[in-house]
């Protein structure tokens, strides 16, 4: 799999080996994002509309003015919450495709809280409400989590089921239980307590508490994999299972864990989306991908751009939030379909991803080039 | 409930459901033998979806059913070369590759669909043909003989893909190469252009499945499959990778699905308990794995890209 670790280059340390292979960890990937670009050149050139006005658009409203900047950062804040959860996830060898899905069970979850107790002060219904979402989550990630570990059903279907089950409980309960009362039946609850609401960090743009809970799992997920014991057994489990069952590890039970924590960080993403949105209600839209936006993807995304790394994902989602964001604009400006960014979004994917080899590849010879001109 | 327990209600259930399991079948088929091969293929949604779209804005044009079906098929293989490339090239992770194909399919047909037709226009898609004789048997002709053109092909691709996996000895490469590619390396096998070849076949049929639906109803939508290109990734599993056991699967998704149709024509289920109708297939396919994944194995070298120098 991916690693961002140089390996062990303990016989003639080099302060070059330091610095190549982050670089080139970050150059890849950007090129990648590049020539997904240059694809998407070609399909707005195919619907008649001019690529250097688009991306000018694109670059204007991802990071044009503050407000701007602020809203990348908003669209970020999901797709890092599930990016982490996802270094997790694959660190310990399992593919978390259910971020789509956890992400709604944490919705479903943070909202049911709001609704059970809406008086609470917000300095308890706030902790409350993302704790719920991390649960939800949790719940939706250990169920494919066991049945990989105890029935060995592949993770990689069982998530992708587990998003169509979360999105049709999600259907149903807007359209039934949850409801707002009314003449007008639109599939969203009601407004959901003030006292739930995230409130604003200052400078005056919509960026909320939400980004800085993003930023604060997103460390608390590098301490874990990193800094304790739990962390080494996820890593020593997706390193080699075999080895890990030998040295006496619980695999079965660290598969389980790493999804359940994976499927957390989700949750917590689901339940910032709701309380950090404009309309403060859990919305169903109907569509594939309609109150995710998606997220539950691109997350994956992020994650294998940050190099599975917690704290490199961090600006990875940046960088995808802007182009999402910037997405929009750039639809208003050519008048496309936003359809194209959905398509494109697809072809970064594809792009990224297939970069990652090119990139293990670069960074061990380069680092053998490094070790070869030591030794001369 | 009673309503649904009429000789013609459920006649037309199974008919229909027979109807509803060719798209279910073609595409697992053809990710069966990419899965054969070692490769796992999760953009057969997105593919399906543009085959979908070739196949009806082809029939929109042309009002010719056999170019729509060529097309679409054109348009799969083009999409196996590109997962091919990124797959057995360039080794990226084949269930996150899947991902992004699956939604550029889902992004891009919707966009031309937008871009080309704009308002939801009707085709004239594949007619029933009842198979001479046969077709005129009471009820049994009802509901096996009396369906359109790619439903026939569906189920004669059964036998088709059994024979060249098993018995040919392009089929014992694709086998070889999805245990041991480094074994069939070994003996001269080329596990990349029998990897490509088996990509470009699955996603040639996944192409096609896409447009046996938009054919069968006549118009293209958003989203049109709905995740059947995602369950049909379950069937190969269900079916432990022989198409017997894709056919048996493709049915019972196929006969689901369509009971789970006539409930709502005939009120048996409405408003919001059709989530739960539509959640079924899903909860179904997990139910499923956890039956059979104990049971047999999948190809070793599934998911597992192959590369002399590692």
């Amino acid at each position: 799999m991916v690693t961002t670790e140089n390996p062990d280059t303990s016989g003639a340390p080099s302060l070059k080996a330091l610095w190549y292979g982050p670089l080139v960890g970050l150059v890849v990937p950007v090129l990648a994002v590049v020539a997904a670009l240059a694809v998407g050149a070609v399909l707005l050139l195919a619907l008649g509309a001019s690529p250097l006005t688009g991306y000018a658009a694109l670059i204007d409203g991802a990071v044009g003015d503050w407000n701007a900047v602020a809203d990348t950062a908003i669209k970020s804040m999901p797709m890092l919450l599930v990016g982490v959860g996802i270094c997790i996830a694959f660190r310990t060898g399992v593919i978390n495709i259910g971020g789509e899905g956890q992400i709604i069970l944490g919705a479903i979850f943070a909202t049911l809280v709001a609704l059970a107790v809406p008086d609470l002060p917000s300095v308890f219904l706030i902790p409350l409400v993302l704790l719920a979402g991390a649960v939800g989550g949790a719940i939706w990630g250990a169920i494919p989590g066991a049945l990989k570990a105890y029935a060995g059903v592949s993770e990689i279907l069982s998530t992708i089921m587990m998003n169509i089950v979360a999105a049709q409980i999600l259907s149903f309960l807007l359209q039934d239980l949850l409801i707002e009362e009314g003449a007008i039946k639109i599939q969203q609850t009601r407004r959901l307590s003030h006292n739930a609401d995230l409130p604003l960090l200052p400078g005056g743009t919509r960026l909320h508490l939400g980004f800085l809970v993003a930023l604060l799992v997103a460390v608390i997920a590098y301490l874990l994999i990193y800094k304790t014991s739990l962390g080494f057994r996820l890593r020593a489990v997706g390193h080699s299972p075999d080895a890990s069952r030998y040295a006496g590890m619980q695999v079965k039970r660290s598969v389980v864990q790493a999804l359940a924590l994976s499927g957390a960080c989700a949750g917590v993403a689901g339940a910032v989306m709701v309380f950090g949105s404009i309309s403060h209600r859990l919305i169903g839209e109907g569509g594939a991908t309609a109150f995710t936006q998606g997220a539950g993807f691109n997350g994956i995304v992020v994650a294998l751009f940050g190099g599975l790394h917690p704290l490199y994902t961090v600006p990875a989602s940046f960088l995808f939030g802007g182009m999402l964001i910037g997405g929009i604009e750039l639809q208003r400006e050519l008048q496309v379909p936003a359809a194209l960014i959905v398509a494109l979004n697809g072809v970064v994917v594809v792009f990224v991803v297939s970069s990652l080899r090119l990139k293990t590849k670069l960074q061990r010879w380069s680092e053998d080039a490094v070790l070869r001109r030591g030794r001369k | 409930m009673s309503e649904f327990f009429t000789t013609t209600a459920i006649v037309a259930t199974l008919a229909s459901g027979i109807r509803l399991s060719a798209p279910f079948l073609i595409a697992a088929l053809g990710e069966s033998v990419g899965q054969r091969a070692g490769v796992l293929n999760l953009g057969v949604e997105g593919v399906m979806l543009i085959g979908a779209y070739a196949a009806y804005n082809t029939a929109l044009e042309t009002g010719n059913v056999l170019a729509a079906v060529f097309v679409a098929i054109l348009m799969g293989v083009l999409m196996g070369a590109i997962y091919a490339f990124i797959t057995v090239v360039m080794h990226a992770q084949q269930g996150i590759s899947g991902i992004g194909i699956y939604l550029f399919g889902l992004g891009i047909t919707d966009l031309l669909f937008q871009k080309q037709v704009g308002t939801p226009k009707p085709i004239d898609g594949l007619q029933s043909t009842s198979v001479p004789l046969l077709g005129d048997i009471p009820t049994v002709g009802e509901i096996f003989f009396r369906h359109n053109a790619l439903v026939y092909v569906a189920y004669l691709l059964i036998p088709v893909v059994w024979f060249v996996v098993n018995r040919t000895t392009f089929g014992l490469n694709i086998r070889a190469v999805g245990e041991t590619p480094e074994a069939a390396d070994t003996l001269g096998v080329s596990v990349t252009w029998t990897r490509v070849s088996a990509i470009l076949i699955g996603n040639g049929l996944a192409a096609l499945a896409g447009a046996a639906l938009a054919l069968e109803i006549g118009i293209f939508q958003y989203n049109l499959t709905a995740g059947q290109g995602f369950i049909a990734i379950a069937l190969v599993y269900f079916g432990a990778w022989r198409p017997s056991g894709i056919m048996a699967g493709a049915l019972l998704f196929g006969i689901v699905s369509s009971t789970v149709l006539q409930w709502k024509t005939l009120g048996i289920v409405s408003g919001s308990a059709s989530s739960f109708t539509a959640m079924a297939p899903a909860v179904l396919t997990i139910l499923v794995l956890v039956v059979v994944s104990r049971r047999i194995g999948q190809p070793s070298a599934l998911t597992k890209p192959f590369d002399r120098s590692d």
